[in-house]
């Protein structure tokens, strides 16, 4: 049985009814990984043997007539910066090769309690340090669509296990796009959630202000299930908000009529590649035929927003990876004689260079002589980026933007960092403003996956399910199947 | 020769009484095994977040009040980066640029001056972990096992003007605070333990000068001994580079008690650039009005307050004062014992001569002294009821430290009563001057010290136990008649 | 040019890093790219603009002072590279 683009949805329905079984699915689904991952590289870790114990408990619990939560032995994958206990979190470096969790992150203790299946743990860039999950030490993930593409990135191999079928529902994290990105280059659902919605306890910090943890799935009501799942407030993290937690699939209403929806014009410059511009163009007259009012708005300061992200996310990076020193974990230098030397031989040889350059980076600009210049002025721009939101939503009710300027784009491109930074345009902002994000597919160009951004008030994710939902019920973008071809 | 005027500021550094560590729930309890007391927060694991202590912000108000301070109504916290292996995360969790408290003083008694020291700002922070060396010291090690029990221990850190001018200055300071912080009851002042710990801003500058020398730090002393010793050492090392016409580095440096010399630690300069920034895993401490009063509200009665009241209402000398103050569990045994004496005076001397002298000489804690505080206000008691000479109730004292037995008790059993019985001691009287004929004429030839060797024959007599003043009263009484 | 070979040095060391010579020109072209990059902010006035260094409005985010056991002895350095009587061992901590 082949369960690509099967939802979470429809197999809880199936699950239920006794259609199937857990375990029957789960071995499907790694079957698939057998069958497809030496192409994609979505994994870099599998736990068979616990997904398959964890199934087989469903199963028990089905036959014996229990209600089962939605999310109950439907296999999902975890990115590889969030924490499972006992099971092996890399972050896709080299300096976590062989860390084994001691605890689970807070995501992960609630989707156990909904007894959901862990499948195994993603490739990701290292660190969620890239755009492009080229930056992983272990492998580079393909993109399902075109296997000589990337997969975008952070989350890349969480987006990429969707669309190959590897996975029914996926967690990804997004500290500048790093979920909606990949999303998009994937033909997925991807959401960030407003800042504080989902803890972070337990996901490996790369930026605290900026990161967030998110569902990547098949389809919007997915999307709203793991939300359901993952949100709330932890007492292991200080930022996550204690505002009560909505049940997401009632925002699913198959109608826009009277919402405003903002057109950032910073976002439709030139920037954004002409046949992307027109994909999104499109959309934009779906929502209109839907009875959406579209008005337009400006986000004065858009243009500051990739520098800013690029001295405030380094900065917190650069303490965030202090921790790994060869002391407590990970992997050690055996051939220094002092614990300085140990540590900077660790480190240099254990980060790869994407992660070492913004580690210095985030080092300088904190620096002593530099810090008002980059770091303090950068949180004063910050300020003016989340006025510029404030005051767009006095006029709308949520904003629509491409999610990225391009499509999938070819692995092993030669672009420069600067190159490859400036293409999160359109997704820095909304971390910047710890604001909801969620991209959905809406289009084609050269057979590669286009995503729309939907961006909303701070704990606004009801009305971005809503318009997602409209739009994606509306068209049939989401049902497309990647090829798993090449050029 | 030029002269010279040392100047000293303090920060000092507190740890918190609390239960639980400052940003995770781990026991805070001491000398437990390595690693025992640890979990994902304060081992820095990765992924793991801190969570504030609710009873450290109240501790530092607490302090802050008792100390002067203004307490901010706005404060947070901002990472300290630094790389070392006892710091779990590479990076302290401090107050840089809004901590809780501003502004403070206390007034510290020198040669029986009153000055006042200035309390630039109290901060909230959480220590590093423990470094066990393989060797003797940590220049000789091959290598160090980290034990992260203390990682993540609360601290207050009381930053100090530059306000002190002698060692003996800095020490009074540090005593002062050490009662101020068991009077609030936020740290247990352990100094041996390292719970409360200073670092010494040195430097001096020629007599009348209008700008600071270049100040040396010294890292990390944990006794008053060791502090007086750094200022007295540093300040020579200091006057002595210029007086050889060189001059002084900033830098920090680190006091070697065997060897009695403080010595460079030889850091880079990049030690000093910390890079602090606001801590994003944690959100800022608002406080109000209401708040802040009912902390204060509830702040007991701090050692100045103590120590005025002891001298107006028990009528004791301000030196003396300050000395049972100063130390907040002899301040709580005088209070008790003093419920019993009749004379605060002389209960205030035993306390600063006997009880002292015990503890000094035994090195043990208030807390661990034999005798009971009502005891020793009976013993007062019998004192000045004349039962006992002082000699002899320094002898019952000493029967009291084998076993805290009631003083009436052990002068019955010992039988040590002082005779103060007319009847018997006239007896004694007559008896002595009919035996020494020769100083009864003494006494007739004006010779007054007659009379103290007829009390002496007495005394003598009588195993120490008759009453002395009595005698000499009658004494005088029989060879005027 | 901001940035020097002396000033990467400088960086790396206060980031217990090493770059090395082979690595410098590049580390240098691409590093001073981005700090050139970032000369745009100076366009932006931020006279009396408060920095964000918090995009959510929560304060006073406090937990009671209760102890609870943490992770086990063993848990504590299941991860350890080296260990010596129960503790994370290093190397000499004096270069
Ligand atoms: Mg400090
Ligand atoms: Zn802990």
């Amino acid at each position: 049985m082949d369960y690509k683009k099967s939802t979470v949805h429809e197999l809880h329905e199936k699950l239920v009814k006794k259609e199937i079984s857990s375990v029957e699915l789960t071995n499907a689904i790694y079957k698939r990984i057998d069958d497809v991952d030496d192409k994609v590289k979505a994994y870099l870790t599998l736990d068979k043997e616990n997904a398959l114990a964890q199934a087989a408990k469903v199963d028990t619990m089905i036959a014996k007539g229990e209600t089962i939560k939605p999310l109950a032995g439907i296999p999902g994958a975890i990115k590889d910066n969030i924490s499972i206990k006992g099971l092996r979190t890399t972050c896709a470096s080299k300096i976590l090769e062989n860390f084994i969790p001691i605890y689970d992150a807070h995501v992960i203790e609630n989707l156990k309690k909904d007894e959901t299946i862990f499948l195994g743990k993603t490739n990701m860039d290292e660190f969620a340090m890239g755009s492009t999950t080229e930056t992983s030490h272990f492998q580079i993930t393909h993109n399902p669509w075109d296997l000589t593409r990337v997969p975008g990135g952070s989350s890349g191999g969480s987006a990429s296990a969707i669309a190959a079928g590897e996975a029914v529902w996926s967690l990804g994290s997004d500290t500048g796009g790093s979920i909606r990105q990949p999303a998009s280059f994937n033909g997925c659902v991807g959401i960030k959630p407003t800042y504080g919605r989902v803890s972070r306890y337990g996901c490996v910090a790369f930026a605290s202000s900026l990161d967030q943890i998110g569902p990547i799935t098949n389809d919007v009501t997915d999307a709203a299930i793991v939300l359901n799942t993952i949100c709330g407030v932890d007492a292991h993290d200080s930022t996550s908000l204690p505002m009560e937690v909505p049940d997401f699939t009632k925002a699913l209403r198959q109608d826009v009529k009277g919402l405003k929806i903002g057109l950032p014009k910073e976002f439709y410059g030139e920037g954004i590649d002409a046949p992307v511009k027109e994909q999104i163009k499109l959309a934009i007259e779906k929502y209109k035929e839907l009875g959406a009012e579209i008005v337009d708005i400006s986000l004065p300061h858009t243009e500051y927003a990739v520098i800013t992200y690029y001295i405030i996310a380094p900065a917190e990076a650069s303490a965030n990876l202090a921790r790994f020193d060869g002391v407590r974990y990970g992997y050690r230098n055996m051939k220094a004689t002092s614990a300085p030397e140990m540590t900077t031989a660790s480190r240099t040889e254990g980060f790869g260079p994407e992660v070492r350059r913004r580690i210095m980076l985030g080092t300088y600009v904190l620096s002593s002589g530099y810090y008002d210049a980059y770091y303090k002025k950068a949180m004063q721009v910050r300020t003016l980026i989340r006025e510029d939101f404030t005051k767009a939503f006095e006029k709308c009710d949520l904003l629509l933007t491409p999610t990225s300027p391009v499509v999938a784009y070819p692995i092993g491109g030669n672009m420069s960092p600067l190159e490859v930074y400036m293409l999160d345009v359109t997704t820095i902002p909304v971390n910047m403003a710890g604001l909801p994000g969620i991209s959905i597919p809406c289009g084609f160009v050269d057979k590669m996956p286009v995503g729309m951004q939907l961006i909303g008030k701070p704990l606004g994710e009801e009305t971005l399910l809503r318009a997602a939902y409209t739009f994606e019920q509306a068209t049939q973008f989401h049902k497309a199947v990647a090829s798993l071809g090449g050029k | 020769m030029t002269e010279y005027t040392t100047v000293i500021g303090l920060e000092v550094h507190a740890e918190l009484k609390t239960k639980s560590k400052a940003f995770c729930s781990c026991s805070t309890s001491f000398g437990s095994e390595p690693n025992t007391h640890v979990c994902p927060v304060c081992l820095g694991m990765p992924g793991a977040l801190p969570v504030m202590n609710k009873r450290v912000v109240e501790f530092a108000v607490r302090f802050g009040l008792a100390v002067n301070c203004d307490i901010q109504k706005y404060s947070k916290f901002d990472r300290k980066n630094y790389f070392y292996p006892d710091l779990s995360k590479n990076y302290q969790i401090s107050q840089f640029a809004q901590p809780i408290c501003l502004g403070g003083h206390l007034d510290i008694q020198v040669d029986g001056k009153t000055k006042r020291v200035g309390i630039t700002r109290i901060h909230m922070e959480e220590d590093a972990g423990k470094l066990v060396h393989s060797g003797a010291t940590i220049n000789t090690s091959d290598s160090s096992a980290v034990d992260y029990n203390r990682a993540g221990v609360p601290l207050i850190e009381i930053v100090s003007e530059p306000d002190m001018r002698s060692a003996a200055e800095a020490r009074a300071y540090m005593e002062k605070l050490k009662a101020y912080l068991e009077y609030t009851d936020v740290c247990d002042c352990k100094m041996q333990e390292g719970s409360m710990r200073c670092d010494a801003n040195i430097s001096v500058m020629p007599e009348g000068a209008k700008e600071f020398g270049t100040r040396a730090e010294i890292k990390n002393l944990n006794s008053f001994r060791a502090l007086e010793k750094t200022i007295e050492y540093e300040v020579q090392r200091q006057i002595q580079i210029l007086e050889d016409g060189g001059h002084i580095v900033q830098e920090t440096r680190t006091w070697d008690d065997a060897q009695g010399v403080t010595f460079s630690m030889r850091s880079k300069e990049e030690a000093h650039d910390y890079r602090y920034f606001p801590e994003p895993d944690l959100v800022p401490i608002v406080l109000d009005d209401a708040y802040i009063d009912k902390v204060r509200s509830e702040l007991p009665e701090l050692p100045d307050a103590r120590k005025a009241r002891l001298i107006k209402e028990k009528g004791l000398q301000e030196y003396d004062a300050e000395l049972i103050v100063s130390n907040k569990k002899m301040a709580d045994y005088y209070a008790k014992a003093d419920k019993v004496a009749s004379d605060a005076k002389v209960l205030a001397n035993w306390m600063l001569g006997e009880v002292s002298a015990y503890l000094n000489n035994n090195t043990v804690e208030m807390d661990k002294f034999p005798i009971s505080p009502e005891h020793l206000g009976e013993l007062v008691n019998l004192i000045k009821k004349g039962v006992l000479s002082n000699k002899l109730a320094k002898q019952v004292f000493a029967e009291m430290l084998k076993a805290d037995k009631a003083p009436a008790e052990l002068v019955k059993s010992l039988g040590l009563e002082q005779v103060s019985d007319t009847g018997a001691l006239q007896a004694m009287v007559d008896e002595v001057i009919a035996a020494n004929p020769q100083s009864v004429a003494d006494f007739k030839a004006g010779k007054d010290r007659a009379v103290g060797f007829l009390v002496g024959q007495i005394m003598k007599k009588s195993r120490g136990k008759a009453n002395p003043a009595m005698v000499n009263e009658m004494i005088v009484k029989k060879l005027k008649e | 040019m901001k940035v020097t070979a002396k000033d990467v040095k400088h960086i790396a060391n206060l980031s217990r890093l090493t770059v090395s010579d082979s690595e410098m020109d590049k580390f240098l072209e691409q590093f001073n790219q981005i700090l050139n990059y970032a000369d745009i902010l100076q366009k932006v006035d931020t006279t009396g603009i408060e920095p964000s260094p918090y995009v959510i409005p929560l304060n006073n985010v406090l937990r009671e002072d209760v102890a609870v056991p943490g992770v086990s002895h063993e848990e504590a350095l299941k991860n350890a590279p080296e260990v010596h009587n129960g503790g994370f061992k290093v190397p000499r901590v004096i270069e």
